[in-house]
């Protein structure tokens, strides 16, 4: 392939345990991942960032609110303002939603079970940068494993997230975690940051049982690389 | 302070911890778990004690979208 390989950032807390998945993934499919420390204030020159699945800080007070207030978060949050593609996997929804970068939280599965297992999510948003490949209402099977992904919003919460169509994804049949409206991801108002619960990265081949994942990292691939091509 | 998951909210923990308490024998109405986080802090009076940590739960130690929490103040020995 002759395509510029934009560099997606994969930011790395004490706890996270899907960076080398998440890294190879981005490499096959076409992009130079580049790892970034949680303590660093400043975060390399990516044109797109991955926060990775994992239990950052020990999911300590609640999973996501330390990591929140790493370093790099502020760098994240800067460079999500100015458009760049931000998708939080996981431990990496759980941070986005302490970090207020997308609305609701996460709560305990309501089975209070670790769940780990394939589902099949929903495309709900085909316009944003982790959706571009897959065609609208196009079914998925990606793993879960969390116990701490039951996503909540309360009624005004909710009422926003309705009204500027802020899911992307949702469970379609199982619902692994008692999520509000089956909601497996959303996207902030301006679309550039996603967070989800199933894991992308672990199913971007076949022979692990489904490739379907990699529509959505390689849709992130995609926008990376239009970014990079705007800026040479 | 104490933390606990807001009125209306499902908590799995504390319906695990009521069965748990049923199986038991105990007769309760319901159960719900939350935290426990000890602070202490120099403070000129208690007013300025309880707003510090009014300010401490809604940046951290609680999430107000789904926690609700309490604050007991007490003098140190």
């Amino acid at each position: 392939m002759n395509d510029p390989r934009p560099r997606i950032g994969i930011v790395v807390f004490p706890g996270s345990n899907d960076v080398a998945d998440a890294a190879w993934a981005l490499g096959a499919l076409g992009a130079e991942p580049v790892l970034a420390w949680h303590a660093d204030p400043e975060l390399p020159a990516v044109q797109g960032i991955v926060l990775p699945g994992g239990f950052s800080y020990g999911d300590y007070l609640r999973s996501g609110a330390i990591a929140r207030l790493a370093p790099a978060m502020l760098a994240v949050t800067e460079l999500a303002a100015e458009g760049v593609p931000v998708l939080g996997i996981c431990n990496g929804f759980q941070i986005l939603c302490e970090a207020g970068l997308l609305p609701g939280a996460l709560r305990p599965n309501a089975s209070l079970e670790f769940v780990c297992r394939d589902v099949t999510v929903q495309v709900e948003r085909t316009d944003t940068p982790f959706t571009s490949r897959c065609s609208a209402g196009q079914r998925l099977t990606i793993p879960v494993k969390h116990g701490e992904g039951c996503w909540y919003a309360d009624a005004e919460v909710l009422q926003t997230v309705t009204d500027l169509d802020q899911v992307a994804l949702r469970y379609a049949g199982l619902n692994p975690n008692g999520s509000v409206q089956n909601v497996a991801g959303v996207v902030n108002p301006e679309g550039n940051v996603l967070g989800l619960m199933p894991h992308p990265e672990h199913a971007v081949d076949p022979l692990l049982g489904s490739g379907d994942g990699a529509l959505i990292l390689a849709s992130l691939v995609d926008a990376a690389r239009e970014r990079l091509l705007v800026s040479v | 302070m104490l933390v606990r998951p807001k009125q209306g909210i499902l908590d799995p923990q504390g319906q695990a911890v009521e069965g748990s308490l049923r199986q038991l024998g105990y007769t309760i109405a319901s159960a719900r778990v939350g935290r426990v986080v000890d602070l202490v802090l120099d403070a000129e009076d208690p007013g300025a004690a309880r707003a510090a940590v009014e300010r401490m739960c809604e940046q951290l130690l609680a999430n107000p979208l789904i926690e609700s929490y309490e604050i007991e103040l007490h003098e140190a020995p």
